[in-house]
């Protein structure tokens, strides 16, 4: 449904998105996930043809997103970040505008059928600038999902709203996303991973990691870590007992008396732990495996890619003072 | 094609849908109407010489022509630009062009709308004086298309940055440019330079309108304006997308 290749903007100088690659089937909810800045909005600007790329391709149902930029926009429903809405205008009479704008012909039932969804039909009659943030975000829902596109574009769509509200918007999303493909994008990790089958996670304008959210743990995960709670032992004990154990890397003291304990990959040591610790008197409070939640394996990809970045850019910069005061010199 | 329509539309409803469109044209018409009556007083021919095309041709008229018209346009695509509402219209399947087209009629639909309104000043010329309905015919149709170049070259400005005032500014120094050049052509008298700045001023082509001649030449002055201003507007929009 959605193809994108090699798609590359700059700002100026700047690189917003570097050489991204990645495909959308039909009906599939994919989450963009990046921190702030990270080129998940532009992506989705370039998709919508609302900016050019500045090198490579993007394909909605076949259709190049600049070469036929009124076919893929006939087929896509977006809605942008700030959602911008026209605030002199009525909830109706804006979606009666904008279902103009799409040539529908049953205008009446389709823009009933969207504020139904979205759970604003009792707003229909109020000002867009009397409305609280929510259900702005709701019209600018709304507005998207008017004309049933085949591909739904939603940039950040639960930013500024509160718990409920955000529930209901990733319900909502989740119901259209039966039939329809969504392309989300969200900075926070737990609505990605709930939402979505897939997700991109997107840093310095690249994709630095993609799959199902259990794919992404498994990518990250090179140990296996194991929580063990002591009761009345002695630390260098414990650390002597616990590494003398076949398959334990290292143990960690972290307070009381709790240890992480690091496992090789692919080994289960739990139960000579267990038996080790018994066989010592101590008493065994707890013992259990950490998975590394999702915001750890987030972390460690885009801070490992701004790591090589910033090791990547040291010589260009340092090289470039060095110009300079060789410039200086002559 | 429909699309223009639809944009038109919209944009009269956002004229009429706050309180600024109501005071512009309210004080246009009523710094009009004072002007006007200044003219009946100080007429050095009397009320009986009067013709519209007198008052309509005169520099004061001229002058609140290009700020009213300049105030009216800014908002256009200025606006759109700000609050990020160009984004949703232009990923809806809307040609650059048609968005310019339709924002642009639906000011011409105001201006035109406050032209309406000031016929009331023929009224009381007609009252007070003699206006010969040829000249005044002549003479008012050739404030519409003065007018209508004015919006075109507004529609452009409005194009160039998402600041209001800004906008307004641009617009009025280009129809302030394009009138007063015109006083330049004396000191270029019989050159090459002052014959092009002659056809060049905005007001220069109005001056046979005020005087009662309705000429194709003229009519397609400002046709050609207000089609410049419209290809300008949306070649402007379209640069978005190298910037």
């Amino acid at each position: 449904m959605i193809e994108v290749e090699n798609l590359t903007r700059f700002y100026g100088p700047v690189r917003a998105v570097n050489n991204v690659n990645f495909q959308v089937n039909k009906g599939e909810i994919v989450g963009f996930l990046g921190p702030n800045g990270a080129g998940k909005s532009t992506t989705m600007r370039i998709i919508t043809g609302y900016l050019p790329a500045s090198a490579g391709t993007a394909r909605i149902a076949g259709y190049d997103v600049f070469y036929d930029s009124l076919e893929v926009r006939r087929r896509i429903g977006y809605m942008p970040e700030t959602v911008p809405l026209y605030p002199e205008m009525t909830v109706q009479a804006y979606l009666n505008f904008m279902a103009d704008l799409r040539q529908l012909e049953n205008r009446t039932e389709a823009v009933g059928e969207a504020m139904e969804a979205t759970g604003i039909t009792p707003r229909a009659r109020m000002t867009i600038s009397q409305l609280s943030k929510g259900y702005r975000q709701r019209v600018g829902l709304a507005q998207a999902i008017l004309h049933k596109p085949e591909v739904l574009i939603l940039d950040e769509p639960t930013i500024g709203l509160d718990p409920r509200q955000v529930t209901e918007v990733r319900s909502l999303v989740q119901e259209i996303g039966r039939e329809q493909t969504i392309i989300l994008s969200s900075h926070i990790l737990s609505e990605v991973s709930q939402t979505c089958n897939r997700m991109l996670i997107i840093n310095n304008g690249e994709i630095v990691a993609s799959g199902t959210p259990d794919e992404l743990t498994a990518r990250v995960q090179d140990e296996n870590r194991v929580l063990v709670n002591i009761a009345g032992a002695e630390h260098p004990e414990v650390r002597e007992l616990l590494t003398r154990i076949d398959g334990v890397l290292s143990v960690d003291f972290v307070d009381g008396g709790t240890y992480h304990v690091s496992c090789a990959q692919g080994r289960d040591s739990r139960s000579e732990m267990a038996r080790a610790i018994v066989d010592r008197g101590w008493e065994l409070l707890e013992l259990r495996t950490m998975s590394m939640s999702l915001e750890e394996i987030f972390l460690s990809l885009t801070e490992g890619r701004t790591l090589t970045e910033l090791t990547e850019g040291a010589p260009g910069e340092s090289s470039l003072e060095e110009y300079a005061e060789e410039g200086e010199d002559a | 094609m429909r699309n223009i329509g639809v944009i038109a539309k919209r944009e009269l409803y956002a004229y009429f849908g706050s309180p600024l469109a109501y005071i512009v044209m309210a004080l246009f018409l009523g710094v009009q109407g004072f002007l006007f009556q200044l003219f009946l007083v100080y007429a050095s021919q009397g009320m009986y010489g009067i013709e519209m095309g007198d008052i309509l041709g005169s520099g004061w008229f001229y002058f609140f022509l290009i700020l009213y018209t300049s105030i009216i346009t800014m908002r256009l695509l200025a606006e759109e630009q700000r609050s990020g509402t160009l984004e949703i219209v232009l990923t809806a399947p809307v040609r650059d062009w048609e968005l310019v087209v339709g924002k642009y009629l639906a000011s011409l639909g105001l201006f035109v709308l406050t032209t309406i309104i000031s016929l009331v000043q023929v009224a009381i010329l007609a009252w007070v004086g003699e206006p010969g309905p040829g000249i005044t015919f002549s003479a008012y149709f050739g404030y519409l298309l003065v007018g209508a170049a004015l919006l075109a070259i507004g529609t452009f400005a409005s194009t160039l940055t998402s600041n209001q005032p800004a906008a307004a500014i641009v617009s009025i120094g280009i129809g302030v440019v394009m009138w007063l050049i015109q006083f330049a052509s004396p000191m270029l008298r019989d050159t090459f330079w002052g014959e092009v700045v002659q056809r060049v001023a905005l007001f220069s082509h109005y001056e046979d309108f005020a005087r009662g001649l309705v000429s194709t030449p003229h009519i397609v002055y400002y046709i050609s304006l207000v089609a410049a201003g419209l290809f300008l507007a949306t070649q402007a929009l379209q640069a978005r997308r190298w910037r």
